[in-house]
């Protein structure tokens, strides 16, 4: 129920930062908002307070253009504060059109933004913590479109080759890049057969269920022998139901007008997901 | 000082040496292999400390986004391989992922240069100064013999922050600085004295304009030899004070003209001493399949080429009015 609020909640400041920017990926920030939840408020093992811990498990957004989900659970989550969201993409912030590593915010691990080279950066990462003996989980965050780069492929082959069990890797499935469908811009499927067959441990989730994303995570981490790859299947959009599905969302920031709007059908949205919740408990 | 070949080694020899002594005084180096490691110089490390070599295969865009994580993870990463895939197919991985996030990751260029012979063109790195230097927070060293190459590696790995390229070649080049010759990172070395005009010289190159100036001596050409083995931070005062001094200023690289040594000399010569310099390197065209020596003589780049080049240049330009 909590975690139904904290996701809208994030929802929603993700809509008004990107409104006060005017520019900014407003589709896929929504859509990764159910994980990113899960993520930082009952899986991972973090403290907002001490955000240079060596043994923190890692979160990699690879992903970099729908930082503001980042940044907004972030700044949910205790790192900084969350007026400081408001200057997303604005001359001197530390909050990036991309994520930007020497910026110095608490909570972001590595730079990104060309797609396709987190998941390699997290391979780097599970060999030194193995060298270490550090423990410490490590999840990587890709869009579908961006599993077209090579790059993705080569660092799945190194990842099982060595059984780097620590790394989970999420893949945001909503099946829509700017141009288009996944399926027709360059098409992916069978993903999941692509991934097993790279030897990775497949997992699959309703990525707006945070029952089914946790069931994931929990397998991912229980696994010793191969990294896991999660493919949470999401909606562009989720929450705003007018814009829902539509790629036309994918690299576009609200305006004032349609700001004010989207927040009232998210409160909406909201109503009916914990209405939902209610009658399944 | 006259310099003379203590015995003829590749600058990769030497790169595997260093890569090895900086393993054995750190724990923290852990080396990244891409198929080739036998002839990176890298299986000398890879084979003393098989825990601490990661084989990726013939995959260096994964590799340097692996060095990278490594670096996040408190490793000193060294990711070797030819330096046309090292410096260029990775161009965006190392721009983002390594200087970006501005990581201590040393990254070997292997068979740099035109003297890379038989393989031909795809195989001769000829444009990674360029692309290297261009990219912010990179060092870049290239140094001029195995000695050098030895040093400059463990100093790249131990001494050095952020990333840094270090490029070096294939074949055996005399082996002519010694021990005794301090190299310190970012300070150009003046290997001979001179006050008519400056040889501005960078890896297997050096030894040739060493050569070239002892036959502009039998000319009354008096050469001052510059080795820049760190082309990024390069030696400001020196070059300024080799073109107050003589006034007249060659560049010699295994390099393409455009944007390798030569071009970072003369971004300092036109704003602090403007003087007219000769930019002698591969004149913006591939190589080709043949033996270094046949390469570098259909290129200009032997002693005796570059002595008569240079000594028309420096003539034209005494006719001048």
């Amino acid at each position: 129920m909590d975690l139904i609020k904290t996701s809208y909640y994030i929802r929603g400041l993700i809509i008004k930062m990107l409104a006060s920017a005017g520019s900014g990926h407003t589709g896929g920030s929504l859509g990764l908002a159910d994980v990113f939840t899960s993520l930082y408020f009952n899986t991972i093992n973090h403290n907002p307070d001490n955000p240079g811990d060596p043994l923190r498990d890692r979160v990699i957004l690879s992903a970099g253009h729908v930082a503001p989900v980042l940044y907004a659970t972030l700044s949910a989550a205790g790192y900084f504060d969350v007026s400081e969201l408001f200057t997303l993409r604005k001359f001197g912030s530390r909050l990036q059109g991309h994520p930007a590593r020497d910026k110095r915010l608490p909570g972001i691990e590595t730079s990104s933004g060309s797609l396709g080279q987190g998941l390699s950066i997290a391979v780097g990462m599970a060999l030194a913590a193995r060298l270490n003996n550090q423990n410490f989980r490590i999840y990587s965050i890709h869009g579908d479109g961006e599993l077209q780069e090579g790059q993705i492929w080569e660092a799945a082959m190194s990842a099982a080759h060595y059984k780097l069990s620590a790394i989970t890797a999420i893949v945001d499935c909503n099946g829509l890049q700017i141009d288009g469908p996944v399926d027709r811009v360059m098409n992916l499927s069978p993903l999941r057969d692509k991934w097993a067959s790279f030897g990775w441990n497949v997992l699959e989730c309703d990525g707006h269920n945070h029952n089914e994303i946790q069931a994931c995570f929990k397998l991912a981490s229980q696994n010793t022998e191969a990294p896991s790859v999660v493919l949470a299947h999401t909606k562009m959009g989720k929450g705003v139901y007018t814009i829902e599905n539509d790629n036309r969302w994918h690299g576009k920031a609200p305006n004032p007008e349609e700001a004010t709007e989207f927040l009232c059908q998210l409160n909406e949205s909201l109503k009916i997901e914990l209405s939902k919740n209610q009658e399944k408990s | 000082m006259i310099y003379r070949n203590k015995g003829s080694r590749s600058t990769r020899a030497g790169f595997g040496e260093g890569l090895l002594e900086s393993g054995i005084l750190s724990g923290e180096v852990v080396a990244l292999g891409a198929d080739i490691t036998a002839s990176t110089g890298v299986n000398l490390f890879a084979t003393q400390y098989p825990g601490r070599f990661f084989s990726l295969g013939i995959a260096e865009q994964n590799g340097a986004g692996v060095a990278a994580g490594l670096a996040l993870g408190g490793k000193i990463p060294v990711f070797t391989t030819y330096a046309v895939f090292s410096a260029m197919r990775t161009l965006d991985q190392i721009r983002v992922s390594v200087c970006y996030n501005n990581l201590h990751v040393v990254i070997g260029g292997a068979h740099a240069g035109i003297s890379v012979g038989p393989d031909g063109a795809t195989h001769q790195a000829l444009e990674d100064i360029a692309v290297m230097r261009s990219l912010p927070g990179m060092s870049v060293f290239s140094p001029c013999d195995a000695t050098q190459a030895r040093i400059l590696t463990r100093m790249a790995i131990l001494d050095c922050s952020g990333p840094v390229y270090i490029r070096f070649g294939r074949e055996a080049v005399p082996d002519f600085t010694g021990e005794e010759l301090e190299t310190v990172p970012g300070k150009a070395q003046i290997l001979r004295p001179g006050n008519h005009l400056t040889l501005i010289s960078t890896g297997h190159m050096v030894w040739e304009a060493l050569g070239a100036a002892a036959i502009l001596a039998r000319s009354g050409i008096n050469a001052r030899v510059i080795n820049i083995h760190t082309i990024k931070p390069i030696d400001r005062m020196a070059i300024i004070e080799a073109a107050q001094e003589t006034g007249f200023l060659a560049t010699i690289e295994e390099h393409q003209v455009e944007g390798g040594l030569g071009s970072a000399v003369a971004e300092i010569v036109v704003s602090e001493v403007p003087v007219r310099m000769e930019m002698i390197g591969i004149p913006g065209c591939f190589g080709e399949s043949g033996q270094p020596a046949e390469l570098l003589g259909k290129f200009g780049l032997t002693s005796t080429q570059l002595a008569v080049r240079i000594e028309r240049a420096f003539r034209d330009r005494e006719n001048q009015p």
